[in-house]
């Protein structure tokens, strides 16, 4: 068992030691008196995908949430661990947290473009950040990069808003890639969409992960088979009476699919419970 | 159950098509018919009295409006032609003073209900008086504009008329704008705190442009009850027949140009009045629209 199960890792990872562009040990999100997620230790793999998966309530986006602080806009959050980025505990009195989302961006569930231009939705982030370099070129590139520039270039005056919504979603991703983040997270970002812009954004996200370290949240297994490197796999603990999400476990892809190690997780995947 | 259901499409299946025609005189055709003829006559009931307003207006005012009387100067005593030039200039003067006054200090504030601090109790206080403020009379802004601005300046002036006027304005922009900010949808401001916004720059660069159509739709309505409200200028703005030289002396406005001029035994001054009348209704009626044109939704 054992055996099958470092081959499989192997396969993914060669012998080098992985580099991680977050490592978080989260060892307690509270909302109030409430708590939300227990236990969750998850890298994130630099130049790689690493998938979220679980039941609902199981916490996952309350942890991908946590990765760049987007759960600080909820006042009464509280995390009791730490989260390293590129060496850094993100949550040090010392660092600011809009600045943790400048190198970190984010990609929504509900596709969520501005009420401006298509040029300027893409173009919002760099402004925000000051840049001087050529906008429109700039903007045509991450444009490119989301796979929509083909269908848009000639209406880039055009409200964001009025695309369909796997092209806003597009638009979304387009957006957060604008300013060269690190890491992009992604919580759900298919699941408002209908099958087809699913495998478009599917696509996207194998060619997203050459130059970006993606973190994806999803619902949807298969498509966590399909696109993620690493997986980890959140379940709900109901045993005290409250709804706490914790890691069961974390691994290879293939490994958790094939050779998952804990019975939680061959549960889940057998369908026994969602 | 399910056994039996095979047998029932069978006979359904067999049995003649059921009569789906209009049939007059049943009971719900009949019911239906009367339902909607009530509302359109209530609906045209309710719609007389802004009409027979409008046509009277028209009829009475229509023919006084030419060039002269939109730029002369009100006429004295039994004189013949002249006109309300200075006071749809006063009129206008002191809705813009108004508007300087009462848009940023509204809009801010809504900012303040809707997004910085909604649940705070200075919040829910400035709610409450802010509604009250609504249903406030007139009359007794004008009352407390003329005790701490025109007996401290010893001057009836278009300033104090302006201010009278924000006074009145000021609740209606406060309560739309924080309507209109609360619309904006969380997923937006999600997404300007997402891509690296401080507060201010999310509400500055997101919230408040999206909000912008609604906050406008406030701004245009305050300005057009603005314009038609006169009881606030009585003891402020007072009256003048000369054209506003400065904004610290007595200022004509069509509102009390309307009440003064009706009261006089001169036909001439009569019509003006009516002539006024229009033009009033018509300001209104061009904010009202420009409104309704931000207001509608727009991609």
């Amino acid at each position: 068992m054992s055996t099958a199960v470092e081959a499989a890792a192997n396969k993914v990872a060669p012998l080098a030691a992985p580099e991680y562009a977050i490592q978080a040990n989260i060892e307690k999100i509270y909302y109030g008196e409430f708590l939300a997620v227990r236990d969750s230790a998850v890298n994130v793999e630099k130049g790689k995908i690493t998938g979220f998966i679980g039941p609902s309530g199981c916490g996952k986006s309350t942890v991908l949430r946590s990765l760049n602080r987007m759960n600080d806009l909820i006042p009464i959050f509280r995390l009791k661990g730490k989260v390293d980025f590129l060496g850094q505990d993100i949550y040090a009195k010392s660092i600011d947290p809009v600045a943790v989302r400048r190198h970190i961006g984010m990609v929504f569930q509900q596709p969520n473009p501005f009420s401006m231009s298509i040029f300027d939705n893409v173009a919002f982030g760099l402004r925000l950040n000051r840049y001087k370099g050529n906008m429109a070129e700039r903007v045509e590139q991450s444009l490119r990069r989301a796979g929509l520039w083909d269908e848009v270039k000639d209406k880039l005056k055009q409200s964001g808003l009025a695309l369909s919504g796997g092209q806003q979603q597009r638009l979304c991703i387009a957006r957060a890639i604008a300013t060269e983040p690190t890491v992009l997270l992604m919580d759900e970002p298919a699941s408002a969409l209908d099958p087809i812009a699913t495998r478009v954004i599917e696509e996207l996200m194998l060619e997203l992960k050459k130059r970006y370290t993606v973190a994806i949240v999803t619902h949807n297994m298969q498509q966590a088979a399909r696109v993620a490197d690493t997986t980890a796999f959140f379940a709900v603990d109901i045993s005290k009476g409250g709804r706490t999400g914790f890691l069961v476990e974390v691994g290879p892809t293939k490994q958790i699919f094939e050779h998952p190690r804990e019975q939680l997780t061959r549960d889940y995947l057998g369908g026994q419970f969602s | 159950m399910v056994l039996t259901r095979p047998a029932e499409l069978v006979e359904s299946a067999a049995a003649p098509a059921p009569d789906m025609t209009h049939s007059l005189f049943e009971r719900r055709t009949l019911s239906n018919f009367i339902l909607t003829v009530l509302l359109w006559a209530l609906a045209l009931l309710a719609a007389i009295p802004l009409f027979s307003v409008l046509f009277m207006l028209i009829s009475r005012g229509g023919a006084r409006i030419n060039l002269e009387t939109l730029t002369q100067l009100p006429p004295a005593g039994f004189m013949m032609g002249g006109g309300i030039g200075n006071a749809i200039a006063g009129t206008l003067v002191m809705v813009f003073i108004a508007a300087l006054i009462s848009v940023p200090f509204g809009v801010l504030a809504g900012v303040f209900l809707g997004i910085v601090a909604p649940e705070s109790r200075i919040a829910a206080a400035a709610r409450f008086v802010g509604q009250v403020l609504t249903g406030f009379p007139s009359i007794l802004a004008g009352v407390f504009v003329f005790g701490f601005l025109v007996l401290a300046m010893g001057t009836y002036s278009a300033i104090a008329g302006g201010v009278a006027l924000a006074v009145g304005m000021f609740p209606t922009v406060l309560l739309t704008s924080e309507q209109a900010v609360r619309m904006v949808p969380q997923r937006m401001k999600d997404a300007a705190a997402g891509i690296g916004c401080t507060p201010f720059q999310a509400t500055w660069k997101v919230t408040l442009p999206t909000a912008l159509p609604g906050i406008m739709t406030g701004v245009m309505l305050a300005i057009a009850g603005a314009a038609g409200n006169s009881a606030p200028l009585l003891f402020t703005a007072l009256f003048s027949n000369y054209w506003l030289e400065s904004l610290r002396e007595p200022t004509a406005s069509l509102a009390i140009l309307i009440y003064n001029f009706s009261g006089m035994p001169f036909p001439n001054q009569i019509e003006l009045a009516w002539a006024a009348s229009l033009v009033l209704v018509l300001i209104v009626l061009v904010f009202n629209i420009i409104s309704r044109m931000f207001g509608s939704p727009k991609l």
